[in-house]
């Protein structure tokens, strides 16, 4: 993608993908596994902001709440009631997992939309993680808590016996599947829309198209607004029913 | 951006291509697919998550849960307060009707009472008053009967001295029995 950009014009430049470039903060090219870099630079300030939005407002601990307390109780019940209406009560002893990877990535994904700034959602890296986090935790949780009862989710009882080989095949393949798309979904989104956000600002440097392009990145950007926030939603409901799955896994 | 990275072309040129993850990298087009970055992220990731976890955990989500249930509590109590003092008020409101209807009830009982003894007083008097006039009623016919019988006994007294001076005058004599008698006679008619 940046190769073909490079070779399009002489005086038309797009860097599109130049903003998931990973670099170390303090300089220099070469980085091994524990170098600060950018993308520790952006997950720390993730941290401070997941401070400053739930811990320092409630300080207070006010009975009616201030903004600020507002905003950290609406956070808290979204995420509560989410898996509370998914899982049922028993999933409600996963919450802080739950909170810590909803607040993860939403923090990720509004922070990168900051001109400049370094989005740790964009990277299969790190989605991959969350995402495998996710399907070990919940297979393993599954055969802890139900034992082999849980290759159930895999026979469809409720079928008819002779679908029921090549569903279950099915079913496994859906399963392992998961946190491919669970990972993909997210840095997919995440990174195409800022790429997208980025070929507009480019075409911008031709005067005759620069107010539709910036139209464009307008548009765009409200629509990563919302992309931002539904992504890190479906993340966690996503979460939450394969978190069902491994506590309740009969159909 | 853009400008940098050209540094960096230009720098990992100048290194003669010491960096071979970073120009893979530009090579490939997506910052994403580069393994090179992958240790650093993950190391980085997990770090930020378990961070994110131990203070989620530890301070923010105890915190809003006891200030949620604190506020579920305190309003809680408020209902229930607010229901008792509901009930309070029904309570005085019926003890209040209570009252109004005894003190109706006895300001009739009252009424009638008195108009009771004053019927009662009334019906005495008359009774009273009934005797007293059948009373003098029958005096009155008495002295009546009297005055009429000596009103007889005069006319006769008189009629038979008139008799008897009228007979003197005429020159008979008359004995006084036969006048009497004679008197008597024209009397009963």
């Amino acid at each position: 993608m940046a190769t073909d950009a490079h070779t399009e014009g002489s005086g038309l430049s797009f860097h599109p993908m130049d903003q998931f470039i990973v670099k170390p903060i303090f300089g220099g090219d070469e980085f091994s596994w524990y170098t600060p870099t950018n993308a520790t630079l952006w997950m720390a300030i993730g941290i401070l902001a997941v401070v400053a939005l739930l811990v320092l407002p409630t300080a207070r601990r006010a009975l009616v709440p201030t903004r600020g307390q507002s905003i950290a109780e609406l956070a808290y019940v979204f995420v509560h009631k989410m898996i509370e209406d998914v899982t049922g009560k028993d999933g409600l002893k996963y919450f802080p997992y739950i909170m810590t990877l909803f607040m993860f990535i939403v923090i990720s994904n509004f922070l990168g939309l900051i001109p400049m700034a370094f989005t740790p959602t964009s990277h299969v890296a790190v989605t991959g993680v969350l995402a495998l986090a996710v399907f070990l935790t919940v297979t393993v949780l599954g055969f802890v808590l139900n034992g082999t009862k849980f290759l159930g989710l895999f026979w469809v009882a409720s079928a008819p016996l002779a679908l029921r080989p090549i569903l279950a095949i099915i079913e496994l393949i859906s399963y392992f599947v998961r946190p491919i798309t669970h990972s993909v979904r997210l840095g997919g989104n995440m990174m195409a829309g800022h790429a997208v956000i980025k070929v507009f600002a480019g075409f911008a440097q031709v005067a005759a198209v620069s107010p539709i392009a910036i139209a464009g990145v307008v548009a765009i950007y409200g629509l990563e607004v919302m992309v931002a926030f539904i992504q890190a939603y479906v993340f966690t409901i996503l979460t939450c029913v394969y978190l069902k799955d491994a506590l309740h896994p009969s159909h | 951006m853009a400008t940098e990275t050209h540094g960096a072309a230009a720098l990992d040129a100048a290194h003669g291509g010491a960096d071979m993850a970073s120009v893979a990298a530009e090579s490939a087009g997506m910052p994403q697919l580069d393994p090179a970055v992958f240790p650093n992220l993950i190391f980085w990731l997990i770090v930020a998550l378990i961070a994110l976890y131990l203070i989620l955990s530890r301070v923010a989500l105890p915190r809003i849960a006891g200030i949620l249930s604190e506020r579920h509590g305190t309003i809680a109590n408020d209902l229930a307060a607010a229901e008792d003092l509901k009930a309070k008020a029904a309570e005085a409101d019926a003890a209040y009707n209570q009252a109004l209807a005894d003190a109706r009830a006895e300001a009739q009982k009252i009424a009638a009472d008195t108009r009771a003894e004053i019927q009662a007083d009334l019906d005495e008097a008359i009774a009273q008053a009934d005797a007293e006039i059948s009373e003098r009623a029958a005096q009155s016919e008495k002295a009546i009967a009297e005055i009429r019988a000596s009103a007889v006994e005069s006319v006769r007294e008189v009629a038979t001295a008139t008799a008897a001076e009228l007979v003197a005058a005429l020159g008979a004599s008359a004995d006084d029995a036969v006048i009497a008698k004679a008197v008597e006679d024209r009397m009963k008619g």
